[in-house]
């Protein structure tokens, strides 16, 4: 870390605080998310004609509406930068290009975090069948946080590449899902003993080290090959 | 003059007919020499065509990744034509591999698709995965920034296959007996020589569509430079495409 020169994290500060600026100021990606993680338990409701879900069907629900709800903000992370102009700025200033990288992953961190601090007590409420005592709630606290750390570094990546492409939103769609199904996979079979009906169960840790590794390998590659993508 | 005798793929002839060789061997042997398994009986036989596809695929998927690093370092369309080429055809032979599987699953268990044989899951998300290589080359239209997105899109795509085995093979607990393990050991002895044969026939396939591919896209690229000397419009037709351009050598 600190052979890094500092103007890297410098410049990642300030790309990050232009994003959560830019989204407090004129609220669109976060109302958005929230929104329609929101209309998606109601369309749970009706679809499954269920009033309380629980179980491995309440880490489904829950999951799907979490990963298509992180879909919208992944294809809205670079739009502003690419249609504004941001994006020459941030190549004309003389820093390491993995600041954006940074900054953007910490951003779209932040958005998923602030939306599911809404989407899950609102889940609880809504559809959740039993609801987990403390030690559940805490243990499904560490699953979203290792699930969001993965879907953040994924996002940034496919959104870096969608964005350069004529068909956005479709580019972000069909590859960020398959990409992040590893993620699903684990979060949504880690979350749902958490939901059983007899009382929260125990967390398998072979989910969470199949989410630390997921987020330590795209990690590592989103560092290694962002560099390509913000070339010219 | 350029008529290089890459117009007429040199090795072509021998490698479809080593192809063909290979292959009639490695099936003939496999539905006369080999035993028929007593479980599935004779529906088994479609092991020594899937399996061989699974590992192909994979390879050739893998091989697709490597060029792609290759051509990131060094910016030489060359291997950004091979990493097109290798995942167009590991997209083929994992159609092959799925349906394959199907088949199988349809003659052994009564279904098309089972959810609990995590290898196949893995493929179908693989494949759904690799099917947006075309999509993502298509909507690019800068050719040097095509190239490079898709290096990115291929080696992303091959560093998720294994994450990917991973997370299928432990969500399901109940693992069905592997009918290859790591070693082949599992194999009866019978099996085995029609079994490799295969795999080394299906690769043999895959190298002589691969290089037949290669040979249309440099004869195609070298026919429209000659065009282009005689002082003819070239004709590309499409100003899009999802191939990597060529500069014809």
């Amino acid at each position: 870390m600190s052979a890094r020169p500092p103007a890297t994290l410098a410049a990642a500060r300030a790309v990050l605080a232009k994003e959560l600026r830019l989204e407090r100021r004129a609220p669109q990606t976060l109302v958005a998310m929230a929104l329609y993680s929101s209309t998606a338990y109601v369309v749970f409701h009706f679809a499954l004609a269920r009033d309380t879900v629980d179980g491995s069907l309440a880490a489904g629900v829950l999951w799907v509406t979490l990963t298509l709800a992180a879909l919208l903000g992944i294809g809205r992370l670079f739009v502003s930068d690419r249609d504004e102009g941001g994006l020459e700025g941030f190549l004309l200033a003389p820093v390491d290009r993995s600041a954006l990288l940074l900054a953007k992953a910490a951003a779209l961190l932040a958005f998923l975090v602030a939306v599911q601090l809404v989407a899950v007590p609102l889940f609880a409420i809504l559809l959740l069948g039993p609801a987990p005592g403390a030690g559940g709630w805490l243990r499904l606290v560490l699953v979203l946080l290792l699930a969001d750390a993965g879907i953040a570094v994924v996002g940034t990546l496919v959104a870096a590449i969608a964005v350069q492409t004529r068909a956005r939103d479709l580019i972000t769609s069909i590859m960020a899902l398959p990409l992040l199904l590893p993620v699903l996979i684990a979060a949504s079979r880690a979350t749902a003993p958490l939901f059983a009906e007899a009382g929260a169960g125990a967390l398998a840790g072979r989910w969470l080290a199949i989410l630390g590794l997921y987020d330590l390998l795209f990690a590592l590659l989103a560092w290694a090959l962002f560099d390509y993508l913000v070339e010219d | 003059m350029p008529t290089s005798n890459r117009l007429y793929g040199p090795r072509l002839r021998a490698l479809a007919i080593a192809t063909t060789v290979v292959l009639l061997g490695a099936f003939v042997l496999a539905a006369f020499s080999a035993p028929i398994e007593a479980d599935q009986g004779f529906s088994q036989k479609i092991f020594y065509v899937h399996v061989p596809l699974a590992i192909v695929t994979l390879c050739g998927f893998v091989f697709a990744g490597i060029c792609a690093v290759q051509y990131l370092r060094s910016g030489d369309s060359r291997h950004d034509l091979r990493s097109y080429t290798a995942i167009h055809q590991s997209l083929i032979f994992c159609v092959g591999t799925l349906l394959t599987g199907a088949i199988w699953a349809k003659a052994s268990w009564g279904k098309f698709w089972v959810w609990d044989e995590p290898t196949l899951v893995s493929f179908l998300i693989v494949f759904l995965l690799y099917a947006c290589y075309q999509p993502l080359r298509f909507s690019i239209e800068d050719p040097e920034r095509q190239s490079r997105y898709a290096a990115v899109f291929a080696v992303v795509a091959g560093a998720f296959v294994p994450i990917n085995f991973a997370a299928v093979r432990l969500a399901d607990p109940l693992i069905h007996p592997r009918v290859l393990n790591t070693a082949g050991g599992d194999l009866p002895d019978g099996m085995r020589l029609p079994f490799y044969l295969a795999i080394v026939g299906i690769a043999l396939l895959f190298a002589t569509l691969y290089r037949y591919e290669m040979t249309a896209k440099h004869s195609r690229a070298q026919l429209r430079a000659l065009r282009r000397r005689l002082g003819e419009d070239a004709g590309d037709g499409v100003n899009r495409s999802a191939a990597p351009r060529i500069a014809a050598s």
